[in-house]
């Protein structure tokens, strides 16, 4: 008995280990523990033997069992870990291959741009308002301090509809409607298309975007204008973006200033977008002229402010380095895909 | 407006800085600094030399061999030239070895210039280069003396003649100088000239700014004997003087009066033409010199021109004038344009002897104009535009006379005659430091302010606390004027940066702003780029767009002065620009084209405005390529829902579109309002826009839909019990619309209809002709209990018998 247990021990133990599949060891399984296997057949013998030896007998019988039971166990678990594994290996996928996109449109990049000065401004207490297009000369020009015949005004070569209605030639024009609503403090923003006759090319358009800045409160100073100015133009273009202030003129403000800052491109050491200079003109501004509050019904003796003006395209085409205005009202899906 | 720097230190002496300094210093006081020019930056080793001998080239026709003496020593350096001209004892200016000049006498100025080097000319040794002015980097129009054609024989010039040998010809020139070119604003008249430049340059730099003294001038004789005047038109000429100049001798300027306008690029040609040129920009304050032999009863003139007058300007130029334009007559006819330029009739010749000196003053206005009109913009125009100061003209007047004197040009006539009716008065400003300070954010001392106002010559009365402004500061009026003289001179750098420590406000955008942010966000996420076209654009569009001609779209905004017929109407529609760029995607060849815009539109009350127009933001969607009419459907009602429009939307065929496919279009209603359109391109609108493919486009009026829009979400729970299912296919005939099916479906499913799908359209060979069917999933559920089948029944038999009636029956 003790023997035959060890001879089928060694043989079961040897079926398994040389087991070559999976669906071997259902057939050793079968062989040794099935209904007729040799286990099954040597506990079935076991009624031959004296009772006294029967225990014991049946415990090695039992033991021999668990033991191939676990064999085969283990065993099983090394096919599949086998199988699994050449399971994974035949998945392999050429991860470089290209992603599946949804084919998501695009932001023109005026307008990228141009949420970006909102952000800014909003963070900075800014209402964003807008004004009419199609717009009164009083609105876009006397209200602004450029009366009927002033040179000024021929500068800006002007698109007009009648005598009195024109195409506004800035967003300054707002600032008006503005402070005409006689809420006061203002602080907002007024982005929006604007018209000068120029004819298109590449750094001309007859139709392009200003922002409009407009603060008017109590002690509002030249210093809290460049102080704004100094914030927006760090929070647009960089922490380490410096600014300077020129004298200038328009005849709405007054004192005047242009804003450049140092250029983004080469950091203020000079290249080819700054030509050389280090730095790029980027906006005009200047204290709300007295007169222009006094004709908005707002008393300059009590409050001041101050206002600027921002060209959109200006800034998107530096920020993305476009050479060339037209691309921007062509709308070729080659250009607008890549903002 | 350019100035050079010698000019300026001509009225600044004690100024030192060089051209880089005074850009930067200029610019941050306010004079903005476009650009300049230095005249020496490629010259280099080029003195005046003496030929002493001149042989043949052994080896060349056309050459000649020169011994240049190049010092007061006597040293020789052998040259050899091709020039025509030379001649031995001549003094010329020569670059020697290892020098640099700055052109070529071929090809002129170039960027770098050239080094010039000892070499071989057919075998014969050269040691450097005899120079033409061109090689200098000019040329002779601003050098007369020199010849075209050749080196420059500085002999030739009297001036020049006694130049020492050896001595640097750069110096001798006058080219170690700098051009200065700057951007002077509209409001700093005073400016456009180069005293106006030197007074701004001295207060910048803190020197003394020394003005030119101008002397009493004139013989004892009257002028009035000599010219009456007549300003008829006093309104558009407050000041004319005039004064009278005999015995003219014409004869080449001086080399410094010379050198000057050339540095700022303009010709010299002979004494009296330089002395007016030289006085418009020293004073910025044009002149015009007349041949009083041809003034007729000696008399002169001011008056309006007559309607349909003709005359010539000394540019030879036959002009008609109309009744607005200013005209400087003699006693018989028009001598001269005012302001803009003199006729051809009495412009002083070679010949003149006699001639009226003219200084005056126009309304800016009104040269403007005329020169619009006219097409014509001279130097003296573009001065008299920006409105000058009388008190200048006589001034300038007796400038020129003394110019006219010192450079024995002739003998000036004593006396002016001098229209000046309403005298031009300095103004008083009174000034508080405090509110200066308090404009500024400064903490700028009283003294301080009170300096920079005597810099710049205002005259301050310290305890009145007045500052009195010259007449030619016409642009300072106020307090906040003077506040920017303050900064300007202080430093704009050196005011303090601040955030306004004001009342706090809440920022932010409007809810039309919201909207469109909105729109973006979803169509993107559909494919569709933003684009962006011009407001303004063909009336042209209308025709390629089949619109009939009582089409209200046509009903657009005119520009009076469009950039041309293509830019001439204010678009009433964004199709045309949303169309013509998906045209010119397919022009190249771009593939599954998808384009946005958020256009305004311009839609007039009336025409011509007497008031503003309406202008109405539409979203317009436009494509080609993938996809089709429901593709941009469900664009559509993707837009719709999340700006608000939770409702069900109608689509109303048959819309009515010319330049939609007749079968394929469809009016957008919500809530009985029409808010836009969709459809497919008519075809033959799609050719005429060069489109190759099926085109679908949408349109939505923001504002129509943002109207009826609700931001409102209220929770619903999530269901608690099942829902039944039912299935249905309805037959029908083609011409009942999915639209009309739906709704019965709503109103037949009551309270206890959650939702319906169209999952199956059928057309074909199983139907009898003309038919259709239509398969619907009907989802029912009730919130407070599970349904039975008998409820689903119920609801069912409701729906199909109302179908019935439009005889939509169930497919068997």
């Amino acid at each position: 008995m003790k023997n035959k247990l060890k001879a089928i021990m060694e043989s079961a133990m040897a079926q398994i280990g040389a087991s070559e599949k999976l669906d071997d060891l259902g057939d050793i399984k079968v062989s040794f523990l099935g209904k007729k296997g040799e286990i099954t057949s040597l506990l079935k013998s076991m009624k031959d033997l004296a009772p006294e030896d029967r225990p014991k007998a049946g415990q090695m019988v039992n033991e021999a069992r668990a033991k191939i039971e676990e064999k085969l166990t283990i065993r099983k678990k090394e096919f599949e870990q086998t199988m699994l594994e050449e399971k994974l290996a035949g998945e392999t996928i050429d991860v470089t291959l290209p992603g599946k996109r949804l084919a998501r449109g695009h932001r023109h990049p005026n307008t990228i741009t141009l949420e970006e000065v909102e952000d800014i401004f909003i963070g900075m207490g800014y209402e964003v308002v807008e004004g009419p297009e199609i717009e009164k000369d009083y609105y876009n020009f006397e209200a602004l301090n450029i009366p009927a015949n002033h040179p000024a005004k021929d500068e800006q070569d002007t698109f007009y509809i009648t005598k009195d209605i024109l195409l506004r030639t800035q967003t300054s024009s707002v600032q008006v409607h503005e402070m005409e609503k006689g809420k006061l403090p203002i602080r907002m923003i007024a982005p929006g298309r604007v018209f000068r006759s120029d004819e298109v090319d590449a750094t001309h358009s007859p139709t392009f975007h200003q922002i409009e800045g407009l603060v008017i409160d109590k002690n509002i100073t030249f210093a809290d204008l460049k102080g704004t100015l100094q914030e927006f133009a760090k929070r647009l273009f960089g922490e380490e973006t410096k600014v300077k202030f020129r004298p200038h003129h328009f005849q709405f403000t007054e004192p005047s200033a242009e804003m450049d800052v140092s250029c983004f491109k080469c950091g203020g050491k000079g290249c080819r977008f700054c030509k050389g200079s280090g730095w790029v003109e980027i906006l005009g501004c200047g204290m709300v002229h007295p007169h222009v509050l006094e004709m908005s019904g707002i008393d300059p003796e009590e409050y001041t402010g101050f206002a600027f003006g921002v060209g959109l395209e200006r800034i998107a085409l530096f920020k993305y380095e476009i050479d060339d205005m037209r691309l921007l009202y062509e709308n070729d899906t080659r250009f607008l895909n890549q903002f | 407006m350019d100035t050079s720097l010698s000019w300026i230190k001509a009225y600044v002496p004690d100024l030192e800085c060089n051209a880089k300094e005074y850009t930067d210093a200029m610019t941050l006081s306010g004079t903005k600094v476009e650009g300049f020019k230095e005249f020496d930056k490629n010259l280099d080793k080029i003195v005046v030399g003496k030929i002493n001998k001149i042989e043949k080239h052994p080896n060349a026709d056309k050459l000649v061999v020169c011994q240049v003496q190049i010092d007061e020593d006597g040293t020789e350096v052998q040259i050899v030239t091709g020039a025509p001209n030379v001649k031995e004892g001549q003094k010329i200016p020569v670059v020697l070895d290892g020098g640099h000049v700055a052109g070529s006498h071929k090809d002129g100025e170039s960027e770098k210039g050239y080094r010039i080097k000892k070499g071989k000319l057919r075998g014969v040794e050269s040691f450097g280069m005899m120079c033409s002015i061109d090689e200098l980097g000019s040329n002779s129009n601003m050098y007369p003396d020199a010849d075209p054609d050749g080196i420059y024989i500085l002999s030739d010039n009297p001036e020049y003649a006694d130049a020492k040998i050896g001595s640097d010809a750069i110096e001798l020139l006058g080219l170690h100088d700098v051009a200065f070119e700057y951007e002077i604003t509209s409001n700093r008249v005073d400016c456009f000239g180069v005293l106006g430049i030197a007074r701004e340059v001295a207060a910048t730099f803190g020197k003394k700014f020394v003005p030119p003294v101008v002397t009493q001038t004139g013989n004892d004789e009257d002028v009035n004997k000599y010219i009456s005047l007549e300003v008829k038109d006093p309104a558009l000429c407050p000041r004319y003087t005039a004064r009278v100049v005999k015995n003219i001798k014409l004869a080449p300027s001086p080399e410094w009066m010379q050198r000057r306008l050339a540095s700022v690029g303009i010709r010299p040609i002979n004494n009296i033409v330089d002395i007016t040129n030289y006085v418009m920009e020293e004073y910025a304050q044009p002149m015009h010199a007349y041949d009083l032999d041809t003034i007729e009863d000696r008399k002169i003139v001011v008056r309006k021109a007559e309607s349909g007058e003709k005359f010539t300007t000394l540019d030879g130029q036959e002009r008609e004038l109309d009744d607005t334009m200013l005209m400087i007559c003699d006693g018989k006819k028009p001598i001269g344009l005012a302001g803009i330029m003199g006729g051809a009739n009495s412009m002083i010749t070679d010949n003149v002897t006699t001639m009226l000196f003219e200084a005056a003053t126009f309304d800016g206005t009104n040269i403007r104009l005329t020169g619009k009109k006219l097409g014509m913009r001279t130097d003296a125009q573009a001065k008299f535009e920006k409105g000058l100061d009388p008190n200048n003209a006589l001034e300038a007047m007796n400038r020129a006379c003394q110019l006219v004197e010192e450079l024995g040009a002739g003998e000036v006539v004593g006396g002016v005659v001098d229209f000046y009716p309403v005298k031009k008065e300095p103004i008083n400003i009174s000034y508080d430091a405090d509110k200066i300070n308090a404009l500024l954010g400064t903490d700028i001392s009283e003294e301080d302010m009170v300096k920079y106002f005597e810099a710049i010559d205002l005259i301050v009365d310290k305890d009145k606390k007045i500052v009195t402004v010259p007449t030619w500061r016409q642009d300072l009026e106020r307090m906040a004027d003077l506040a920017e003289e303050v900064a300007r001179f202080y430093g704009y750098d050196k005011i303090p940066m601040t955030l306004p420590e004001s009342s706090a406000t809440t920022g932010g955008l409007s809810d039309k702003l919201k909207h469109e942010k909105i729109v973006r966000t979803v169509v993107e996420g559909y494919g569709f780029c933003e684009g962006m076209s011009f407001s303004f654009e063909s009336p042209k569009v209308y025709d390629k767009l089949c619109l009939s001609e009582d089409d209200t779209l046509r009903k657009s905004i005119r520009i009076n002065n469009p950039l041309g017929e293509d830019y001439s109407v204010m678009r009433t529609s964004a199709l045309g620009g949303i169309l013509s760029s998906l045209s010119t995607n397919y022009n190249r060849r771009n593939k599954n084209v998808r384009l946005y815009e958020l256009a305004n539109v311009y839609i007039p009350k009336e025409i011509p405005l007497s008031e503003l127009p309406d202008e109405r933001m539409q979203l317009a969607l436009g494509m080609y390529g993938e996809g089709d009419f429901f593709t941009m459907k469900g664009v559509v009602e993707d837009v719709l829902y999340r700006l608000g429009l939770k409702e069900k939307a109608e689509y109303k065929p048959d819309a009515g579109k010319a330049y939609l496919h007749p079968g394929r279009q469809a009016d957008i209603i919500y809530k009985k309002h029409n808010i836009g359109f969709i459809g497919e391109v008519h075809p033959v609108v799609q050719k005429s826009f060069e489109i190759g493919e099926k085109t679908y486009i949408a349109v939505i009026d923001m504002k129509a839909a943002t109207d009826m829009a609700d931001a409102y979400v209220k929770y619903q729970g999530v269901p608690k019990f099942p829902a039944i299912t039912r299935d249905i296919s309805l037959s029908m005939k083609k011409e009942v619309t999915a639209g009309e099916i739906e709704e019965i479906i709503r109103k037949a499913g009551g309270q206890l209809l959650e939702s319906y799908e169209l999952f199956d359209i059928y057309e074909g060979s199983q139907l009898l002709k003309g038919y259709k069917s239509l398969a619907y999933k009907i989802v029912l559920r009730a919130k407070d209990r599970t349904l039975t089948d008998s409820d689903a029944n119920q609801i069912m038999d409701k729906i199909i018998s109302s179908l019935a009636k439009k005889e939509v029956v169930l497919r068997q």
